[in-house]
């Protein structure tokens, strides 16, 4: 079954501009239950200053793909195939001090929950401070100058004095913002965000967005995105991939994935999403049954258990064959582009309205 | 734009949800009213005794009127008390002040014993549907409790009730033996939906009831709900934060703002003619999906400043003036009453003295309040 898989990779050596770029990427836990298949051979490219988002519901593997590559991952329990290239530096070999070298430099990351990934011990400046000191060697007073200077630059208000306050004081909208101040201090060329505003209210949401999308105009980084909301993603990013099970399904950019989809999933998540201006009188459409387990990952296609379209196809191929995931624009389904094309057209299409 | 505001007193008055009863009496009589309900936390603090020193303002003085059958949808962003209010109509949490009215009846600090038979009509299903359902206790049990305890007895017994229950909500009938842990996520709600409907509720609080759930396992809720309140006609309270997930479930919907209800209507009223600028503000962050590249006239931009004020001492006079680009004096020294405004339907109230067009569009400018972003974006604008 994964014989087939690692093909999707192999085709493709890493594309020349590429800044970021994963191949062939198996994350593997071992539980008390047996083997979690959480990355499958995923690969995946990202040029400097781009945004690829990353969209896929919980389990799909999105998040364990990003601990992944900044080393964050528990070693013990792990074990983890295939090649990450950051700017010519292979990260999966690499020894923990040089990885030490990377984070919070040349890679920094924002998490989901600002209050669980800031120290509860430290003032917010000293956190913020820490890595600048640490990685450029400068001193401690000027760290601390350049602290103050980026949380003025993310929106805090009074920054000297707010950077002596502990996380605590701050509001959730202040924390991400913190946060977002701590992962650009060193200036770094790639950017992890794990759901950076799922935590947040809506509007504090917006205003986040926004302020990413501007400092990343100030600072070039490369942004990697990771969410399970389709409009974040639209509004965020220029290339989307979308994950199932612990591969990626499709992947393009904004428009084509929004606009023209061609997995069977990507659909579904279009259609069971309800849109501030979508029809009222049609019903959601929702994907039936649930993921997968990853202890038992379905054979052939992941997604085929939920597929309605799988008689289309014919035969067993969906049951036996995993689909291929080309290299650039496309979609893993054993559909043909015809196929693909008519079903959108006429029976996913109307629903989108 | 203040002046060519006339606020329709009368109107007004007629359409404020106290007397509706009055109002609303040749239709039918409203299921459930709720009048100028509050509910203060107490905050405690000081040594060596501890007293009360302030209070969390949870939810200060809101009207509303759900009637038979209706979806009523509740939605604000965190800490505005919207789920305070869910707790405070089902009774699980005694309210400070106001009246709430179940069927003419008054159960506002109604003991146990007078409340029994209607908490079999007033249903909840809870956000988590890990926490919310006990793990010692079978599938059958517990969506059989409700009728034990309100001594339901269904023909053909009760078990026969579960299963079919549990049909209703997509269940296979075979599973009343499991526990919860032998089910997903989504399954497990569909189990609290089958127990809210055991005692044959006539109201539902639904509190966030999809937002632990993952996107496409959402719809599937989602239209569950919508197919029970439209075959069964149960009222629903539907309180969430997602903008379109309320939209597409209710029928009228209330936006609260820091304990308060600063804007209520039809959701066309709501969605697409919003006069409160916070309403405005809330729709248009709302990240979308544009599926085409259609000639939809683009939505307009707004960035608030900062986060929600803290409830323990809320801004005086109108809760939103600290973030809203209209305040004036007035908005501080006066707090706006819920009316209709000129130019509203009727039922389409709004708690402000300045209000916006009534349009979505994009304007001729955007309003960037947050002044770290408007700083970027001046920055890149003149380079």
């Amino acid at each position: 079954m994964t014989t087939s898989t690692k093909e999707s990779g192999a085709v493709a050596p890493a594309a020349p501009g590429a800044f970021l770029s994963v191949r062939d990427l198996y994350v593997r836990f071992k539980t008390e239950d047996g083997v979690v298949k959480a990355v499958d051979g995923l690969s995946f490219d990202l040029e400097r200053g781009k945004t690829l988002g990353i969209v896929g519901e919980s389990g799909s593997g999105k998040s364990v793909t990003n601990l992944t590559i900044l080393g964050l991952h528990n070693p013990m329990f792990t074990s983890v195939e295939g090649e990450i290239v950051l700017d010519g530096q292979e990260l999966i070999t690499a020894r923990e001090s040089e990885l030490e070298k990377v984070r919070g430099n040349k890679a920094a990351m924002i998490f989901q929950d600002p209050l669980t990934a800031l120290s509860p011990y430290y003032t917010v400046g000293r956190q913020i401070a820490e890595p600048f000191w640490k990685h450029t060697g400068a001193s401690k007073k000027a760290a601390w100058e350049r602290a103050v200077e980026m949380l003025g630059k993310v929106g805090i208000p009074n920054p000297r004095q707010r950077a002596k306050d502990y996380p605590h004081q701050f509001s959730g909208g202040m924390r991400q913002r913190a946060m977002i101040a701590m992962a650009l201090v060193c200036d770094p060329d790639l950017l992890i965000a794990d759901e950076p505003t799922t935590a947040l209210d809506v509007t504090v949401q917006a205003q986040i967005l926004d302020l990413l999308k501007n400092l990343q105009q100030e600072f070039g980084s490369a942004i990697v995105f990771i969410t399970h909301d389709l409009g974040v993603i639209a509004d965020m990013a220029d290339d989307i991939m979308v994950m199932y099970a612990g591969g990626a399904v499709e992947r393009g950019t904004v428009d084509q994935v929004l606009r023209s989809p061609q997995h069977p999933y990507t659909w579904g998540l279009l259609n069971s999403m309800p849109r501030l201006d979508s029809d009222l009188d049609t019903p959601l459409a929702p994907i039936p049954g649930a993921p997968p387990s990853l202890l038992r990952p379905p054979s052939g296609c992941r997604f085929h258990p939920r597929c309605t379209f799988q008689a289309e196809v014919g035969g067993a191929r969906c049951v036996d064959e995993l689909p291929l995931l080309p290299p650039g624009r496309g979609g893993a389904c054993h559909l043909t582009a015809e196929q693909k094309q008519t079903i959108f057209v006429e029976q996913i299409k109307p629903r989108l309205r | 734009m203040s002046e060519d505001v006339e606020k329709d007193v009368t109107a007004g008055a007629t359409t404020l949800p106290a007397p509706r009863a009055a109002a609303g009496e040749g239709s039918a009589e409203p299921l459930l009213v709720v009048d100028k309900l509050v509910k203060h936390f107490p905050v405690k603090g000081g040594f060596p005794v501890r007293r009360t020193i302030g209070a969390v303002q949870a939810v200060d003085g809101i009207d509303l009127t759900v009637h038979v059958g209706e979806s009523f949808g509740l939605v604000g962003e965190s800490g505005c008390g919207k789920s305070t209010t869910g707790r405070l109509i089902t009774r699980l949490l005694e309210p400070t002040g106001g009246r709430i009215t179940y069927r003419g009846r008054d159960i506002t600090h109604a003991s146990r014993k007078e409340l029994a038979p209607v908490r079999s009509e007033i249903q909840m299903i809870f956000q988590d549907p890990y926490s919310s359902l006990n793990p010692r206790q079978t599938v059958g049990k517990i969506i059989s409790a409700p009728m034990e305890i309100n001594g339901i007895d269904p023909t053909g017994g009760r078990e026969k009730r579960v299963r079919e229950l549990l049909e209703i909500v997509g269940l296979n009938p075979e599973h009343y033996n499991r526990f919860p842990h032998e089910f997903s996520g989504g399954q497990r709600q569909r189990i609290g939906v089958a127990r809210a409907l055991a005692s044959e509720p006539k109201l539902i609080v639904a509190d966030e009831p999809v937002s632990a759930l993952d996107v496409s396992i959402q719809a599937q809720v989602v239209n569950l709900l919508q197919e029970v309140q439209r075959e069964l006609g149960i009222a629903f309270l539907f309180i969430a934060h997602d903008l379109a997930v309320v939209r597409h479930f209710s029928q009228r919907v209330a936006v609260m703002y820091l304990g308060k209800v600063i804007e209520v209507g039809d959701r066309g009223s709501i969605y697409t003619r919003p006069r409160h600028p916070y309403t405005h503000a809330l729709l248009s962050a709302v990240p979308e999906v544009e599926l085409e590249a259609s000639g939809k006239p683009p939505r307009e931009r707004i960035r608030l400043a900062g986060d929600v004020p803290s409830p323990i001492s809320p801004p005086s006079g109108c809760r939103f003036r600290t973030r809203c680009w209209k305040a004036q004096d007035k908005c501080a020294q006066e707090e706006p009453p819920l009316v209709r405004l000129s130019g509203n339907k009727d039922g389409h109230l709004t708690a402000c003295h300045f209000p916006e067009d009534p349009t979505t569009e994009a304007r001729d400018e955007d309003i960037v309040l947050d002044p770290a972003l408007a700083a970027l974006e001046d920055a890149a604008e003149g380079q």
